[in-house]
């Protein structure tokens, strides 16, 4: 009986320690939920994503003079809230719709973060970010690229990446020039999986031709996670067209690659929409077979000493990959989050939406080769921008496309293996 | 037009090999022993990783991952009849479903946790490449997987058919309790149903891994086809599991080549449920 009662006290004890400092912290962090794929198929990309953040706030967090100018760098913390550190909350959507709701909600309830940002894939992102518009939290997404994501009249989501349409527009800016320097690019072929990111993709990218006059000769839709794409490769190789563009997350674009070499297809250009051809374990995979793919992106390293030739170093120290552009648009919408809470000075999540709202950032001020980051009524970046890189020793993507930041000139046609 | 038809079956058989292949194993225990394995397209994970890991370190190809991966594998199968099998076979259904579906997420997050979730993959030419017959194209590894597929079944059909040790192993499958009077012990009956099982599971990763990515959730994409092929066979039939593959493959292949690879699987799915309307008792079955 008598031990009980000193048990009892001691863990009561405890519990008050440890619920003290718990609150004592409270008060000099602020929380950020981050919904990513950890799981499933796509963990790859969860993986990723915590490396950088972790870069991220190591630069938040910590002093970092070596970065100049660059926000959030120079001192600890953030200022505008007497130096408090920013923790990210992670949870693991699972490759899921219904469960990055649930984390959604989860984090928001439970956790009691101040934002949300994530969740990779933008079906999972359409769910999740619908929760953050009821509990009124600002949920800050970089890298889902759906266009409906901000067509749904939201008041606190806010998007940092180019979309679905910018893109459209890069490629067929793209395929003019490359027509004028004697391409063929009349024909033009899209393989999409069905997922929201494949199939909305897919959908805007033909819209868009339509309007300028060019129609899309041949839609292949397959079921994402497909066990083979022969039949896919071979309606392909059949028709023959001048330019495949390919929408589709890591597994199936590295068992289609594998199977074009198989039934030795090479299209004349291969023109992929980031995703799984950006994730640094295709190449590692398929890479060298899969040479010439051009891809777009909005991340280019930049000079030595630059901000983003630094920060790029430090995530490769960190995680042993190079910095692809998937992984550079999430730790930018972070950036930006962080910035606006520092702006606010708050974690009140209406003061957080107002300084999003009023987000003004500069070339200089961020790592993406955007045009900077200001959000219209919508919640979209107006600022976002894109350019074509290409795969051309196998091993890492140069950019090709606009002339005014090339590193290299395009190569035609695409040679594979 | 009709070489890429040509072409499509081509591809559609040598698919069905594969399935064919990585199902054999889950027939055995599922016929055989009414234990549905939730962890099997897990196993072929495994075996996955031990052709990886083959190839990294030793830098060889199928010739020793293959039988490594069998051993490893079929070890593995008798630990987990020991460990996990032999007590929840007791159970409930419930608890059987529930016990291999935790066997199979503590597999994955192992292997993910060691490895990373980064997708792997052995380079294309690791077993000689692509031939070409009159333009038809046929791959290597997958011709490997699909000759050792028919050997496979071959051999776990004369073993159940033609050998003591297949007599016993079917006797503790009908009846255990009265196997037991006649001398067989039902335990290493079945701890050796095991270790075959898993062994050709890990076999078939080991061959799969030639010609696809390997990543630790690729037993998700791949266990489905399995139960679904072996329902197909019909339970427990080794060659019912292997016309079932090769049906599979080619009406997968033909269906997404001719109607659109977006709606092939509603094509397998219709086609599957509508035969097992018929014929529940799938293709080998016994009733």
């Amino acid at each position: 009986m008598r031990f009980s009662h000193v048990i009892g006290l001691f863990s009561a004890a405890v519990m008050s320690v440890a619920l003290a400092g718990n609150a004592a912290a409270q008060s000099k962090t602020v929380k950020i939920g981050g919904i990513f794929p950890m799981s499933g198929n796509a963990a790859s990309i969860g993986v990723h994503v915590k490396q950088a953040f972790d870069v991220a706030l190591d630069i938040i967090n910590n002093p970092h003079p070596e970065l100049g100018d660059f926000p959030l760098a120079k001192n600890g913390g953030l200022a505008g809230l007497g130096g408090a550190k920013v923790e990210i909350v992670y949870a693991d959507n699972q490759g899921s719709p219904a469960t990055g709701q649930n984390q959604a909600l989860r984090l928001i309830t439970e956790e009691k973060v101040a934002a949300l940002t994530g969740a990779y894939q933008s079906g999972i992102t359409l769910t999740a970010s619908a929760i953050a518009e009821k509990y009124n939290i600002p949920f800050v997404n970089g890298e889902s690229v759906a266009p409906n994501l901000t067509e749904r009249g939201f008041k606190w989501f806010f998007r940092v990446t180019p979309i679905a349409t910018d893109f459209a527009r890069v490629y067929y800016d793209f395929l003019n020039d490359m027509k004028a320097a004697g391409a063929k690019t009349d024909n033009i072929a899209i393989l999409h999986d069905n997922t929201e990111y494949g199939a909305s993709v897919a959908n805007t990218i033909t819209t868009a031709f339509k309007e300028k006059g060019i129609a899309i000769a041949l839609d292949v839709a397959y079921a994402t996670n497909a066990t083979d794409v022969q039949s896919q490769v071979l309606q392909l190789k059949e028709k023959k067209p001048d330019v495949v563009i390919v929408i589709s997350y890591t597994s199936d674009a590295i068992l289609l690659a594998k199977t074009m070499q198989a039934l030795d297809y090479k299209p004349p250009m291969l023109l992929a929409d980031d995703a799984g051809y950006s994730d640094p374990s295709f190449i590692k995979a398929v890479g060298k077979i899969s040479q010439g793919t051009f891809n777009r992106s909005s991340f280019s390293v930049g000079p030595a000493g630059s901000p983003t030739a630094i920060i790029a170093k430090m995530y490769k120290d960190k995680s042993g990959d190079d910095m692809d552009d998937t992984v550079a648009r999430q730790m930018q919408a972070l950036f930006v989050l962080c910035e606006a809470i520092d702006r606010a000075g708050s974690t009140e999540p209406a003061k957080i939406q107002a300084a999003l709202k009023a987000t003004d950032l500069k070339p200089d001020q961020i790592m993406m080769g955007y045009k900077g980051v200001k959000f219209d009524d919508k919640g979209q970046n107006i600022l976002a921008s894109g350019l074509i890189i290409q795969l051309q020793d196998g091993e890492n993507y140069l950019s090709v496309w606009p002339k005014a930041s090339a590193e290299k000139t395009p190569i035609m046609p695409y040679k594979g293996w | 037009m009709t070489f890429t038809l040509v072409q499509v079956i081509v591809g559609g058989l040598l698919l069905g090999a594969v399935y064919a292949l990585f199902s054999s194993g889950l027939t055995l225990v599922w016929g055989m022993m009414n234990v549905v394995n939730f962890a099997h397209g897990d196993f072929v994970m495994l075996g996955m990783y031990v052709a990886f890991v083959v190839y990294t370190l030793l830098g060889g190809g199928p010739l020793i991952g293959a039988p490594l991966a069998t051993l490893l594998l079929a070890t593995l199968g008798v630990i987990v009849y020991f460990a996990l099998i032999r007590d929840i076979m007791k159970g409930p259904m419930l608890a059987q479903i529930l016990g291999t579906f935790g066997l199979a997420l503590l597999l994955r997050y192992s292997v993910f946790w060691w490895f990373g979730a980064n997708f792997l993959s052995l380079p294309e030419n690791l077993v000689g490449g692509t031939f070409d017959i009159f333009g038809i194209r046929l791959q290597a590894s997958r011709l490997l997987a699909g000759v050792v597929a028919l050997l496979v079944t071959l051999g776990l059909h004369l073993l159940l058919t033609r050998t003591t040790l297949g007599s016993r192993m079917l006797a503790v499958a009908e009846d255990a309790t009265a196997a037991q009077l006649m001398g067989i012990r039902p335990d290493s009956m079945q701890a050796i149903a095991w270790a075959i099982a898993a062994g050709a599971t890990g076999l078939a990763g080991a061959l799969i891994a030639t010609f696809f990515y390997i990543v630790p959730t690729v037993g998700e994409t791949l266990g489905i086809v399995a139960f679904v092929t072996v329902s197909l066979g019909g339970f427990g039939s080794v060659p019912g599991a292997l016309v079932a593959g090769l049906l599979i493959g080619v009406i997968e292949s033909l269906s997404g080549y001719l109607i659109g690879a977006v709606y092939k699987d509603i094509v397998v799915y219709t086609l599957f449920l509508g035969f097992l309307w018929f014929r529940p008792q799938g293709l080998m079955g016994k009733t």
